[in-house]
């Protein structure tokens, strides 16, 4: 397979990680959408570093791998001292960010 | 075969992005991040990169989900459908434009990617990679990885470590618990402290009699339990 075709996938995912991010209100799927761009980064990473044969790609994957997990770690830890809270799950109420 | 292999696992990766996205439910969007995550390996394997591939597949799909997972059922029903994105709450903010202006920035942002991606001047895009031959030390295997890890990448090595330190000291802080809202108020007990009729604490007092801290604290009552001792003895 051409390596367009892994682009192309690329391009998609991350459009549609972008337009979850744009239309849900629940943070942890506005996470999870994150998670998907990021995928969509690493798929064409990974493509341009198979189409030059080279590793640096490889190893930016998975640095934003690393970076992914760090993003999760946070967020969640956030979410879960929101519903602690007891504040509304959701990103609309949450939109003045004051403690 | 790759091709065959390689279509299998765009599907399943543009299913698994779209489940995410439609879910109702945020445990099932989770459910479709792992089928996501699981195809996407497969993508990477078609790519030779087989180290990415596995760290994705035991990182991502095993632990990071799992963590998902547990939050999901820490937080519970938050229920919510695409549509209802524009349910009450946010229709009577006057937001009723967020889906079709979504649906338009992703759409305006896929064709311009796809432009930007397909219809560039790099010749090699439409070859499918440079010339590969497989060994133990070939492109993609963890040994090769390795090696740039700890020879070129070295400093980046380094700061992802440290980023990943900082990072799970910042969940702990975080989500631990905090004072305030009426939560400090707990007192420890013991189970000595209960109030109870003598002698029925520990095994220790039951067998050799009460103890001296408690006889000190009961006062008068403590010779109670002495007295059918000594009746029973002089029976």
């Amino acid at each position: 397979m051409s390596i367009a075709w892994y682009l192309a996938v690329s391009a998609i995912v991350f459009c549609v990680g972008a337009f979850g991010v744009m239309i849900r209100r629940n943070p942890l799927v506005v996470l999870l959408c994150l998670e998907l761009m990021l995928n969509g980064a690493n798929l064409a990473l990974i493509a341009f570093s198979r189409m030059w044969g080279n590793g640096d790609g490889q190893i930016f994957a998975i640095v934003v791998m690393t970076v992914a997990a760090c993003e999760v770690c946070i967020g969640l830890g956030m979410i879960v001292a929101i519903h602690r809270r007891r504040l509304p799950i959701d990103v609309d109420e949450l939109r003045e960010l004051q403690g | 075969m790759s091709a065959i292999l390689f279509f299998i696992a765009a599907i399943g990766v543009i299913a698994g992005a779209m489940g995410v996205v439609t879910m109702r439910n945020p445990f099932y969007s989770v459910l479709a991040l792992v089928g996501h995550l699981l195809s996407l390996a497969v993508l990477f394997l078609l790519l030779r990169a087989e180290f990415v591939a596995a760290a994705q597949v035991v990182v991502y799909a095993g632990a990071v989900m799992v963590l998902y997972v547990f939050v999901v059922a820490y937080v519970g029903d938050e229920q919510q459908t695409l549509g209802s994105g524009l349910g009450r709450r946010s229709r009577s903010r006057g937001e009723d434009g967020r889906r079709p202006s979504g649906v338009l920035f992703a759409g305006v942002l896929l064709v311009e990617l796809l432009i930007a991606v397909l219809g560039s001047g790099l010749k090699a895009v439409e070859g499918s990679g440079a010339p590969y031959a497989p060994g133990p030390h070939a492109f993609g295997t963890p040994a090769y990885i390795g090696n740039l890890l700890l020879t070129r990448f070295l400093l980046a090595f380094e700061i992802a470590s440290l980023l990943l330190l900082i990072a799970a000291v910042g969940g702990v802080v975080l989500a631990r618990r905090r004072g305030g809202l009426g939560e400090t108020e707990e007192e420890e007990y013991s189970p000595l402290a209960i109030p109870r009729p003598l002698g029925t604490g520990t095994m220790a007092e039951g067998v050799e009699g009460l103890s001296p801290a408690y006889a000190l604290v009961g006062g008068p009552e403590s010779e109670q339990p002495s007295e059918p001792d000594a009746n029973g003895g002089g029976w």
